[in-house]
């Protein structure tokens, strides 16, 4: 077995280790693994939390444990990278349809949102699921540090909005 | 080293003793939107002060922890701002007090990037994302109160005669913050133009000639600390060593 194809099969195992808060994406969708390092059978990942003080995170690094274990790996060393600081923009497209369809509007893209001005219109989020883009900010701060909450006027389902940070 | 260590747990107690402080609004928030981001906030306080106790820890050795710095540390010991040990008081004291904090924390961290400590400077770079937040959050609560309703603008100016006096603090450097590279007294302009700045839109005036009060960043606190630590630190005062 060659190193990049080695490389790609324990990055496909992260790929089995999901968000406990948003049990559709994986940490690989997230953008959180920063790098995988293998040293015979020790293994070294390196992920970067997405909130300082997400209590998903420690969960994450369990899970990572524990996937890597089950594949044989005896000895797994988490490190936590928090510079260059994680942002939504290193979420892969596949994890923004994967939230979509879980019905959690995906972040918009940085440069268009993130403004300090205050009482700011607020930023155009479409609903996830009607498509409308025609929707209302209920709250900044929603169910978890990373969300906020709308409301789709057209169809008037609330929903989670995964900030753009 | 020293100074570095000390002044980590500042910027740690800071937050932790905010974030402490934030969170006892849990279930108590005038509206369930506030509530839910009042709490957001503290999460992220606490978040920064875990990861400047981490470091404090790794920096310090011997055993310690980013719990056993939180936990066992004496009232003394705690280096924070008075201003964040303050008491919630009602909403706008509550907003108010996060205003004046999260406006020098947002100075403060943008100064650190450039620290000559790359820990420090990777952990306010990752604060700085949410801090901007808590800033945009706590203006725009403070422009709503004072140029709101007569009751609202009462209870906000109530809290600017109340905190102000806690806000000098912030740039009168301690011995270890200027070991440690840090000007404080550098953001004292940043602070005041940009609280200048929402008072304006607040209708709010700013006081003059008030006494400001110290102390905090070398150990002498007000008596709310006390009260706060005895209620945080109860169960591994209690039970040493506990886990769950």
């Amino acid at each position: 077995m060659n190193k990049t194809t080695d490389n790609n099969i324990l990055w496909s195992y992260l790929e089995e280790v999901y968000d406990p808060e948003i049990p559709v994406l994986s940490i690989v969708d997230m953008g959180i693994v920063r790098d995988i390092e293998r040293n015979g059978q020790e293994l070294t990942v390196t992920i970067t939390p997405t909130y300082t003080g997400c209590p998903a995170m420690d969960m994450i690094a369990l899970s990572i444990r524990m996937e890597l274990m089950a594949k044989g790996f005896t000895t797994v060393i988490i490190k936590n990278s928090i510079s260059p600081a994680w942002t939504t923009d290193w979420m892969t497209e596949a994890g923004r349809e994967k939230l979509k369809a879980y019905g959690i509007a995906p972040p918009n893209p940085r440069q268009q949102a993130c403004k300090d001005e205050l009482f700011a219109p607020h930023e155009a989020v479409q609903c996830p699921h009607c498509n409308s883009w025609h929707t209302s900010r209920i709250s900044e701060f929603g169910s978890t540090a990373c969300k906020a909450l709308y409301q789709c006027i057209d169809c008037k389902e609330p929903f989670d909005y995964f900030k753009c940070h | 080293m020293n100074s570095i260590i000390n002044y980590t747990l500042y910027l740690a107690d800071n937050a932790l003793i905010l974030g402490q402080r934030n969170s006892a609004w849990c279930g108590h928030g005038p509206v369930l939107e506030q509530d839910i981001a009042i709490t957001n906030i503290s999460l992220d306080l606490i978040g920064q002060a875990r990861s400047l106790y981490q470091y404090a820890a790794d920096m310090l050795g011997n055993g310690a922890t980013e719990d056993s710095l939180a936990y066992l540390r004496t009232e003394r010991e705690f280096k924070n701002c008075l201003l964040t040990e303050q008491p919630n008081g009602d909403w706008a004291q509550t907003i108010l007090r996060q205003f004046f904090f999260s406006t020098y924390q947002f100075y403060l961290y943008q100064s650190l990037l450039a620290h000559a400590d790359s820990n420090l400077a990777a952990i306010a770079e990752k604060s700085l994302k949410e801090v901007r937040y808590h800033l945009r959050w706590s203006s725009e609560w403070v422009i709503r109160l004072g140029d709101g309703t007569e009751e609202s603008n009462r209870r906000i100016c109530k809290a600017v005669d109340e905190l102000w006096c806690y806000t000098g603090e912030f740039f009168i450097p301690a011995e270890y913050e200027t070991a440690a590279g840090a000007n404080p007294a550098g953001l004292k302009e940043a602070f005041y133009t940009k609280v200048k700045e929402v008072f304006t839109q607040a209708t709010l005036a700013l006081p003059e000639n008030v006494f400001m009060q110290t102390g905090g960043k070398n150990g002498v606190h007000t008596e709310h600390l006390g009260f706060i630590l005895s209620e945080l630190q109860y169960m591994q005062r209690s039970y040493p060593g506990c886990e769950w």
